[in-house]
């Protein structure tokens, strides 16, 4: 089963519409069913583009969180409204930083199932993207 | 700063620092609706204290809720089983709490927003505190600066050299 998502994560959804490119998506398995679930993916583009919005069945609201850790290393998170895309580097998501947090779930998310994701971008437009779960303790999609 | 609490562990009992004399301890505060950061280090925690070998036994990985209103013994248990069965998780009241945090010389925060489930977040440290069997401090880690190999090796290297110094 562990080979089986190895392979499964590494194929999956790279998606290419207009010039924005979503890449390894996953979300991590709620751990309680009234807790938020975080989502990663890494977002690259040709050109200079804007993620606006993003939605899930899954989820009553989708968040675009950054977090910013101060000198005394206090972590908060910030609610980011739109995030600017495009060159030179690709945004990352990942655990410890940037995320989308997902708020209000549907049902839990358990390991083994995917839930789509929809991203909406001011040029490109939207994009939808299967985010397989991992593990509620993965901290990428490579090490599951 | 030292390890120093009235709490109330994810069983329901009621402990204080004394419970866990003896012992190191490796101290995360933070709490259940924690959608990144928490999950991340407690996930991390639980890897450096597989990685211990046979230290492990001597040292107690504990979790703090920083957000005991909603991170109750019921939702405590059912959260930490998820990360590590050694995991203890504590919460108590929020004077315990925030005493507790005093004496970590650790800090949260209630942070207000409309958009968060319940309409606020708590803001907190994401430290990693390792305390001596004594209850003193010895040092403060963050998730993201080594990986949990490099900190578990870093943790067995200390308690070491203090049983040499003895």
């Amino acid at each position: 089963m562990k080979a089986l998502l190895t392979t499964m994560a590494l194929m999956l959804p790279v998606a290419a519409i207009a010039d924005v490119t979503v890449t390894d998506p996953w979300a991590r398995a709620s751990i309680l069913a009234s807790r938020p679930g975080a989502a990663y993916l890494a977002l690259d583009a040709d050109g200079p583009d804007r993620l606006i919005g993003v939605t899930s069945p899954v989820a009553a609201q989708v968040m675009i969180h950054a977090v910013e850790t101060d000198e005394a290393g206090v972590s908060r998170m910030r609610h980011v409204e739109t995030l600017d895309v495009g060159p030179p580097a690709p945004v990352v998501m990942a655990p410890g930083g940037m995320h989308l947090m997902l708020m209000g779930l549907t049902r839990k998310l358990e390991e083994g199932t995917r839930f789509p994701l929809t991203l909406t971008f001011e040029t490109a437009g939207e994009m939808t993207v299967e985010v397989p779960v991992l593990g509620p303790g993965a901290s990428g999609p490579a090490e599951e | 700063m030292r390890s120093a609490f009235t709490l109330t562990d994810h069983t329901g009992r009621a402990v204080t620092e004394a419970d866990f004399a003896g012992r190191w301890q490796l101290v995360f505060f933070g709490f259940t609706h924690c959608p990144d950061i928490c999950p991340t280090t407690l996930a991390y925690m639980a890897s450096v204290f597989d990685l211990l070998g046979d230290e492990a036994d001597r040292v107690a990985p504990l979790f703090i809720t920083v957000d005991p209103a909603r991170d109750t013994v019921p939702v405590m248990a059912e959260y930490v089983s998820v990360f590590h069965p050694r995991l203890t998780g504590l919460t108590g009241t929020e004077a315990q709490v925030a005493e507790a945090a005093r004496n970590f010389r650790t800090w949260f925060e209630r942070t207000e927003d409309a958009t968060a489930p319940d309409g606020y977040f708590m803001a907190h440290a994401g430290h990693l505190y390792l305390m001596r069997p004594d209850g003193a401090f010895e040092a403060v880690f963050l998730e993201g600066d080594q990986p949990p190999e490099a900190l578990a090796e870093e943790i067995e290297m200390r308690i070491e050299k203090e049983d040499t110094a003895r």
